[in-house]
């Protein structure tokens, strides 16, 4: 079977067509799916419930399981906790764009290179790439820490960017989405029609690897909106905040507000599930393109 | 890997006689396209390379280096050899933190590799309806803030008024103090992490499945397999590289877990005895709370070491377990 081939495969096209009818769809199956469409959503719908109601509400048993009309009551008195949580919110989706278009444009051309020029020490470097993606992410945070002091970036939004502009699994991922989706030939016919090295990747391999590179973007995106501790270490003014850093700041009170703390986990997850709605298939196909199979 | 086939495909291709190979003398890339000029492959990656170079890799060179010193935030800087890491294996607090990332890891593995495996056989059966909206639904968990999750998983399993507990309490058990047991917090810290990861492992397993050619199930169907049969000698054995690949990858996750209990606890500590402190959470109490960076700095060396030396038996385990099975 061809890659070509497998690729079509995952797309999230009716599989039910192309397949026989030897297997048949049995009720437990529906049932398994329901229940974990009900626990994956559930903790979404528990935040507003409790953002809703107050803390009052839920300590009581039996809990309430519908919406309250506090929401708003809690909503304000979030703002009223951390001002500049609509800033934190802006911060974050500032911080979460500019890595994402420096990851996208960093790996796609390395990924260009190891996938289809050949250089030497190639086979070396990619082997170097690999092997740094398993390093655990701790194992430099105090020499980083120390870095940007020295640079003067700690508490500014800089400190967040500059050390993920770049990371081994971008580039690794763009190698193997390059290698399977831009074929070698349109790119040998293009140089024999004289396009340059530059040439050839603006114009063959930019508009095919497109669709990947956005959902590597919105990878990107994703984990900086939800990156918590390195934020947490470097940003000490609230203005600076992100959206992850000003929901824990609601936490540090000396006594739980869980309305309080779901409100503001509500505010800073609602963009995110609004995102999700109009890119979770993309993302659920970019996932699937990119697993190992076999 | 399916890249490494298509590469072996592309080299097994027989030469064609009217286009004369034109190789370089050293194919450092078999793939490459030989008529662009590799050399401005080196262009291409420098940005990523300087760039990872100064923010990646010297840190953690550095960080290699300042372990061997006994070295603080205030400015001592002195060199101890070995001393942080002898200090560090009769440390309680370091074999603690040890055993509770191994058993978190554990409880949250197992359950998660065996939900994924089964959610994706669901998806995989052709006959589904509403498959798009299943499939997405899975990745919903992953792309939410371990913040606002723990938040929410906190108060679910409180020891009053926590849903969970309301639960176990009209069924007639006592309450479970969650967050104060050893086992019972490890427990809720894996539910976090379970709820995360088992859909997204489920996309991938699909994924997998989805590759595996359907004459396979048809024979076996006609050799009178049935479904459940069909899953253990057709499914499993194709999944084999995908299981080592989560297991993997959930495996260097898994043993730096820190956000979960962070935010559980509320502090660098782990619970009021540390009873679900884990490793990386000790690294960053040593360097963020005590100051201690030398200390720290080994402390983040044991856990590369620990997490090659899991990674490497996990490896030889599913090769071992699924390797025998084709």
């Amino acid at each position: 079977m061809s890659q070509a081939e497998v690729l079509e495969q995952t797309r999230l096209k009716p599989t039910r067509r192309r397949k026989p009818r030897w297997q048949r769809m049995g009720v437990g199956g529906y049932i398994a799916l329901g229940i974990v469409t009900f626990l994956s959503l559930f903790p979404f719908y528990w935040m507003f419930i409790v953002a809703s109601n107050g803390t009052d509400e839920i300590s009581k048993i039996p809990p309430t399981l519908v919406p309250g009309p506090r929401f708003f009551t809690v909503v304000s008195n979030v703002y009223e906790a951390l001002p500049q949580f609509n800033q934190a919110l802006l911060n974050t989706v500032y911080v979460g764009t500019v890595v994402a278009l420096a990851q996208v444009f960093f790996s796609a051309i390395a990924g260009f290179a190891f996938a289809k020029l050949n250089f030497r020490g190639q086979k070396f470097m990619v082997l170097f790439v690999i092997l740094t993606m398993m390093l655990p992410s701790q194992l430099g945070i105090i020499p980083l820490f120390i870095l940007m002091g020295n640079l003067g970036l700690i508490d500014s939004l800089g400190a967040l960017i500059i050390p993920a502009l770049v990371t081994a699994f971008g580039v690794f991922w763009m190698r193997q989405v390059i290698d399977a989706q831009v074929p070698n030939e349109l790119l040998e016919a293009a140089s024999i029609d004289g396009a340059g090295v530059f040439r050839a990747y603006w114009s063959i391999v930019v508009p095919i690897i497109s669709q990947s590179a956005f959902v590597l973007g919105l990878f990107s995106f994703l984990a900086t909106w939800n990156d918590f501790l390195w934020p947490l270490l470097v940003l000490n003014t609230p203005e600076n905040f992100t959206a992850q850093v000003a929901v824990n700041q609601l936490k540090s009170s000396y006594a739980i507000d869980y309305a309080l703390n779901m409100g503001g986990a509500f505010l800073s997850t609602a963009p995110l599930l609004i995102l999700f709605i109009f890119v979770g298939r993309r993302l659920v196909r970019g996932v699937m393109d990119g697993a190992v199979k076999g | 890997m399916s890249q490494t086939t298509v590469g072996k495909a592309r080299a097994s291709k027989p030469p064609s006689p009217w286009k004369p190979a034109k190789q370089p003398r050293k194919a450092n890339n078999p793939n490459a396209v030989p008529s662009l000029n590799g050399r401005w492959g080196y262009m291409f990656i420098a940005p990523f390379f300087v760039m990872f170079l100064i923010f990646g890799l010297a840190p953690i060179i550095y960080s290699i280096y300042i372990a061997f010193f006994n070295w603080d935030a205030l400015g001592t800087q002195e060199f101890i050899g070995l001393a942080n890491f002898s200090e560090l294996f009769i440390d309680t607090r370091f074999w603690n933190a040890l055993i509770n990332t191994l058993d978190i890891w554990l409880l949250s593995t197992i359950p998660m590799l065996i939900m994924s495996i089964g959610l994706a056989a669901v998806l995989h059966n052709p006959a589904l309806r509403g498959s798009t909206f299943f499939r997405t639904i899975l990745l919903v968990p992953n792309i939410t803030s371990v913040l606002a999750i723990a938040i929410v998983f906190g108060q679910l399993f409180g020891r009053d008024f926590g849903m969970v507990n309301i639960i176990i309490g009209a069924l007639g058990f006592e309450h479970i103090d969650f967050v104060q047991g050893t086992t019972s917090s490890h427990v809720a810290i894996a539910s976090m992490i379970v709820w995360r990861w088992t859909g997204y492992n489920a996309l991938i397993f699909l994924a997998a499945m989805l590759a595996i050619p359907n004459e396979l199930y048809e024979s076996a169907s006609l050799d009178g397999a049935g479904k459940f049969k069909q899953f253990i000698y057709v499914t499993l054995p194709s999944l084999r590289n995908t299981i080592t690949f989560v297991l993997i990858v959930g495996t260097i996750g898994g043993l730096q877990v820190f956000a979960e209990p962070l935010i559980l606890g509320g502090s660098f500590n782990g619970g009021d005895s540390g009873q679900f402190s884990t490793l990386t959470l000790f690294l960053f109490e040593q360097a963020f709370v005590a100051y201690k960076w030398g200390y720290a700095a080994s402390i983040g060396i044991m856990i590369t070491v620990i997490v090659a030396i899991v990674s490497v038996i996990n490896f030889y385990i599913t090769r071992k377990i699924a390797g025998d099975g084709r």
